[in-house]
């Protein structure tokens, strides 16, 4: 530690982004404080750093009393289409929440991290722009980033299949295999991945950050199946556990949990941060000072720290080109029990609408688009009883409807990822009246989808039901979130909810090499403040059709590395030997 | 005895939430009373009459599959929290740190004038009557419809479901750690009944 900081790198926000950077920058001698405003129900701060119990499979706990956080009336943030339909706002309260919480968004995700693929990062170079969006290549390639995918991977632990059969034929190449094979098949997997094949389809074993066999220190995955949404009670899902278990084990790493951050602190010429000012758990307002400040604070939080503070923002950009995924649920009823809460709650994933075919091009070109393309379809199905319950009527019915469980035993799941175009209109702001419980403007999310999105859904949603079909379901419906179209009472009952119920929120500080036209620099530094940093799916230029925690982990790594002066080397294409 | 409701109160909900997931012998379905839903929601009212108070249960294991019973361990609250769940249980009150957004009325409140609606003597009349009078107070209806469904197939240590019955009627096995599924009942076809 220099004696002028009391820090050299103070961290807000403890998911994925903040918990690699920490990893990397400690593993490389440096030291480090993060700041968090969630509880800690974790890892112990003190050594041994033992990992704590508090996580249990408790449907009440985990999704009806906001235990992960953030609890909407401390926290409330708001929601709507547009200025002209809305007004100031449609909703106020969970708007894509991620937990509040030592961990962040790792805890409660189920853990499925693929990669992106090379195009993803030129989409504007390989397919050309679309009216109406601001589709620009990344300052970053894939090759320059496979070997910061790479070491993510093998921190978290994720169980794949990188060659052969059962491989992704569509996948980026690697310079490795995976560093566990996948887990068991889910039975509806087995079933909708069969007839996926059927129908000509590439289904595969997805790539998840939960223990296949024992790994670093933690469990293999015993499949209890509270997993999405839940923090998991053996640990085996390893992010971001693993990063912060490392480095808070170097001795270098400090977490102050229940940390308020107000403010990035800057000098008198405004262009260096000189750390960050932040409120504890008591309300008392303390500045730890740094030589690098980070913000990983989630693409929702990130640019509403910002626009707090006044500060980022030459370019006008925090905040705009807010992206999530454009989810097409198509749901299944199967005449027997598919188990669906038993397992990883997905375990496959087919990527083959990300890829447009000849039938795709010319549904775009009959809707006006040069091009679409969907995402990484989740075969899957979790849900727990009292969500079942909570969707049937009360009454004499409500027994034969739960025996019977047409909506959850008997419920299989497409979840398709679709690519959500970047628009300057889509945005993240403060809210004008609503604020939280520290007094301060909540944020407010101000979202309505590209017809790219619209219409490639519509489009491969015909697709899913076929499959879903195929794999011997009686009936299926097809819903989308956000909702399209004018609101319907049924919308408005729908427990995913009238705004987008993605928790994958992307683009509000997006990188590039001009500072005219981005936030952040390829090394993910302001381009207004050299030395503050952006390590959160914030920085998205694009959103792809993939989950976005690997890749924002992998470019919080490689930022990190670069920071410290300890750049991974190249890699290349190197053929994997069969795990 | 009740924690928060007096006993008229109690059986009310009681009578209530039996409407709306009622007793069923010949498909041996407990129903709401069988299954406490009633307890389930005056514990969650009087939650904070306990240390800590009885809203986020602990962890890891029930003890029902192995390892050590910590579901009782009940979490403390850090003052924040403690602020959220006693606005949403006992209502803003005009304190202006519960008021940011305005005012909001909570649980018990919401408990309160509803069962007012009720009658006293609902647990007394018939069941037609019951359904009538619960149509007439469609709210406080929505309400208890949630609470009896969270009482019903919630973890029983937070008051309801009691004895698993509602898991066992359904076939849901409820929290498995640290047993866990192995791989084999993971990948097997489940059953058409």
């Amino acid at each position: 530690m220099r004696a002028d900081h009391d820090a050299r790198v103070v961290i807000v926000g403890s998911g994925p982004g903040g918990a690699t950077f920490a990893d990397v920058v400690t593993a490389a001698g440096w030291d480090c404080i993060i700041l968090d405003k969630g509880r800690n129900h974790l890892i112990d701060l003190q050594p041994p750093y033992a990992l704590k119990g508090d996580y249990s499979n408790d449907e009440l706990k985990f999704l009806y009393r906001h235990f992960l956080g953030p609890d909407p009336l401390l926290e409330p943030r708001t929601y709507r289409r547009s200025a002209e339909i809305d007004g100031e706002r449609l909703y106020t309260g969970d708007v894509n929440n991620l937990p509040s919480t030592i961990g962040g968004g790792g805890v409660h995700a189920d853990g499925k991290v693929p990669r992106f693929r090379e195009i993803d990062f030129r989409l504007r170079s390989e397919l050309g722009p679309i009216d109406g969006a601001t589709i620009e290549d990344w300052p970053v390639t894939y090759g320059e980033l496979e070997p910061y995918y790479s070491e993510v991977e093998r921190v978290v632990g994720v169980a794949g299949v990188a060659d052969g059969p059962r491989a992704n034929p569509f996948a980026a190449w690697r310079s490795g295999p995976y560093p566990m094979p996948p887990g068991p098949d889910m039975h509806g997997a087995v079933l909708s991945a069969a007839a996926a094949e059927r129908l000509g389809l590439h289904p595969y074993p997805a790539p998840t950050a939960a223990n296949s066999e024992p790994y670093d220190g933690r469990p293999a995955c015993n499949n209890c199946g509270f997993c999405g949404y839940y923090g998991c009670p053996i640990h085996a899902k390893g992010d971001p556990v693993a990063m912060l278990s490392h480095a808070l084990h170097t001795g270098r790493c400090e977490i102050r949990p229940e940390c308020y951050v107000t403010d990035v602190a800057v000098d008198p010429s405004g262009r260096r941060a000189t750390g960050v000012r932040y409120l504890d758990p008591a309300g008392g307002m303390h500045e730890v000072t740094a030589e690098f400040v980070v913000l990983a604070c989630g693409a929702f939080e990130t640019p509403r720290l910002l626009l707090q503070c006044g500060l980022g923002n030459s370019s006008g950009l925090v905040g705009r080109n807010l992206m999530y995924h454009f989810q097409t649920l198509t749901v299944g009823g199967f005449p027997f029990r598919l188990h669906g809460h038993r397992g990883r709650a997905v375990t496959h994933l087919h990527d083959d609408h990300i890829v447009p075919d000849a039938d795709d091009l010319a549904a775009a070109h009959r809707a006006g688009l040069p091009y679409f393309r969907g995402g990484i379809v989740e075969h899957g199905s979790a849900a727990g009883p009292i969500l079942e319950a909570k969707t049937y009527l009360p009454g004499p019915l409500h027994n034969d409807s739960m025996r019977r469980s047409d909506l959850r035993d008997r419920l299989w799941v497409f979840t398709m990822q679709g690519e959500d175009l970047p628009q300057a209109t889509n945005t993240i702001d403060l809210d004008p009246a609503v604020v939280d419980a520290w007094g301060r403007p909540a944020g407010r999310a101000t979202y309505a989808p590209h017809d790219h999105e619209v219409v490639a859904s519509a489009h491969i949603a015909k697709t899913l039901e076929a499959v879903m079909t195929e794999a011997g379901a009686q009936w299926t419906i097809t819903t989308t979130s956000p909702p399209v179209g004018e609101l319907t009472e049924l919308d408005r009952k729908n427990p995913l909810g009238v705004a987008p119920a993605s928790r994958h929120v992307m683009g509000t500080c997006r990188m590039g090499h001009d500072p005219a036209t981005s936030v952040v620099n390829a090394e993910s530094r302001f381009h207004d403040i050299d030395n503050l940093l952006c390590a959160d799916s914030s920085v998205f230029v694009t959103s792809a059709g993939y989950g976005p925690t690997l890749t924002l982990a992998a470019l919080s790594a490689r930022a990190a590395h670069l920071l410290t002066g300890t750049p991974l080397p190249p890699t290349s294409p190197t053929p994997s030997s069969p795990s | 005895m009740p924690i928060w409701f007096d006993e008229n109160d109690y059986e009310t909900v009681a009578a209530a939430c039996e409407r709306l997931i009622p007793r069923d012998e010949a498909s041996g379905a407990p129903g709401a009373t069988a299954a406490e839903v009633a307890r389930y929601v005056d514990q969650l009212l009087g939650a904070f009459t306990f240390d800590p108070p009885r809203i986020w249960a602990g962890g890891p294991f029930s003890g029902r599959h192995g390892g050590d019973a910590g579901f009782e361990n009940w979490i403390r609250l850090r003052p924040l929290d403690e602020r959220a769940w006693r606005t949403r249980i006992e209502g803003s009150r005009g304190d202006p740190e519960r008021e940011r957004n305005g005012p909001v009325i909570g649980l018990q409140e919401r408990y309160r004038s509803g069962l007012v609606a009720l009658g006293r003597d609902f647990v007394s009349v018939d069941g037609t009557e019951q359904d009538r009078r619960l149509d007439a107070v469609a709210e406080l209806k929505a309400m208890l419809y949630e609470h009896a469904c969270e009482g019903m197939y919630g973890d029983p240590v937070y008051g309801g479901n009691a004895g698993g019955c509602g898991w066992a009627f359904i076939q849901f096995d409820g929290d498995m750690q640290p047993r866990g599924y192995t791989d084999a009942e993971v990948e097997e076809a489940g059953g058409a009944s």
